[in-house]
């Protein structure tokens, strides 16, 4: 089974940089045009299926807006579980 | 997208940086130094004994950005500040985090001196070539014919001389123990630059001397491009001119595995 996971953007810090959108391998990070920060970006958001939780788009984001999780796929122990 | 499948947390903002908002211009590493800055902190424990010296320049505002102890410089002095704090507070672990016209311009002597002293403190080195702060102005850092607002038809040499290459410069020095170039613009690049940070913070806590990591930067705004642009601009004019490179590198920290 392929890693599967997903990000959350904390639209108080996103700017709309688009360095994410660039960064990320599976190409599923796009800007939201529909939505503004309170500081008045369009904010990133996951737009399409396919996050694997590589962490990619966090090591290039400037404003450390954004959280990433995967989804355990095997038996073993991890370290930090969150539901 | 949370199901009840469950999950691990792979990535989340460092406890080393503060819940502030950055005035920083969208896409400039400025902010990804900080944040590499302040994952080694959590990473090394050190964020209770650290202390930063703010620079002038775009990252003026540093010390409200991080969760830890910090004071501003004035202009170009913050290796003399940290200088002085080290000394007296030995314990601690003290670091600047600077821009080239702070470091390279108008602090050049307290940088060189810092280094030649063999002062036991961290230098972040956020070299974007250029004056961010006040309005994109040639720097001593700045291309050969690339365009500022103070070199509008591009650097001339014949007039402006050439861009200064401060690692190779502060390598010779014998009070050094960790000089290294590490650039920011993609992120195979950027978990190598935190390496490197990582690296100067551990020569200073096994007492090996001056440490300093120059970042390859941007400053999107100035150089009047996209954020993706700019990290393009690195990789190809910026790598170029300011080798990527680890200059000095004391036998204890060679051996180290971060
Ligand atoms: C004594 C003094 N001289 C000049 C200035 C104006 N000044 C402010 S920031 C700056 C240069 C900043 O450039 P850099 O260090 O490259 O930082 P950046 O803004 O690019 O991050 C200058 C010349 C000042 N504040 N104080
Ligand atoms: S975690 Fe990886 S796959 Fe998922 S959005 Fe970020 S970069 Fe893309
Ligand atoms: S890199 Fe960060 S600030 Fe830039 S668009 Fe992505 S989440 Fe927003
Ligand atoms: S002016 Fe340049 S260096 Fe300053 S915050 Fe904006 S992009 Fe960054």
């Amino acid at each position: 089974m392929p890693a599967s996971g997903w990000i959350e953007v904390d639209e108080l810090y996103c700017k709309g940089c688009e360095l994410c959108v660039t960064a990320c391998p599976k190409e599923v990070i796009a800007l939201d045009m529909d939505r503004l920060t309170p500081k008045g970006y369009h904010p990133a958001h996951l737009a399409a299926e396919g996050c694997t939780g590589c962490g990619i788009c966090a090591v290039v984001c400037p404003d450390a807006a954004l959280t990433v999780y995967r989804h355990v796929t095997q038996r073993k122990q991890p370290s930090s579980l969150v539901h | 997208m949370t199901t009840s499948q469950p999950a691990t947390l792979v990535y989340q903002r460092p406890t080393s940086f503060s819940e502030a908002t950055t005035h920083y211009c969208p896409g400039c590493t400025h902010g990804i130094a900080h944040r590499l800055v302040a994952e080694v902190l959590d990473e090394m424990g050190l964020r209770e004994k650290a202390i930063g010296v703010a620079p002038v320049g775009c990252a003026v505002f540093a010390y409200n950005y991080f969760n830890l102890d910090f004071v501003e410089a004035a202009h170009g002095r913050a290796p003399a500040m940290a200088t002085g704090i080290k000394r007296v507070l030995p314990e601690n672990t003290v670091f600047t985090y600077q821009g080239d016209g702070d470091l390279a311009s108008i602090g050049m002597a307290e940088i060189m001196h810092a280094a030649a002293r063999g002062e036991n403190i961290t230098v972040i080195f956020a070299n974007n070539a250029i004056y961010g702060m006040t309005g994109g102005q040639m720097a001593p850092t700045t291309l050969p014919g690339m365009k500022t607002t103070s070199s509008p038809y591009g650097r001339d040499v014949e007039l402006a001389g050439y861009p200064i290459r401060v690692s190779e410069m502060l390598a010779t020095m014998e009070g050094a123990g960790y000089v290294v170039r590490a650039s920011l613009h993609d992120p195979a690049h950027i978990r190598k630059a935190k390496k490197a940070i990582r690296r100067a913070f551990e020569t200073q806590e096994r007492g090996l001397g001056f440490a300093m990591v120059e970042l390859l930067s941007s400053c999107p705004t100035n150089w009047k491009v996209t954020p993706n642009e700019a990290l393009e601009f690195i990789a190809k004019q910026m790598v170029p001119a300011f080798p990527l490179g680890d200059f000095k590198v004391h036998p204890e920290i060679a051996k180290l595995r971060v």
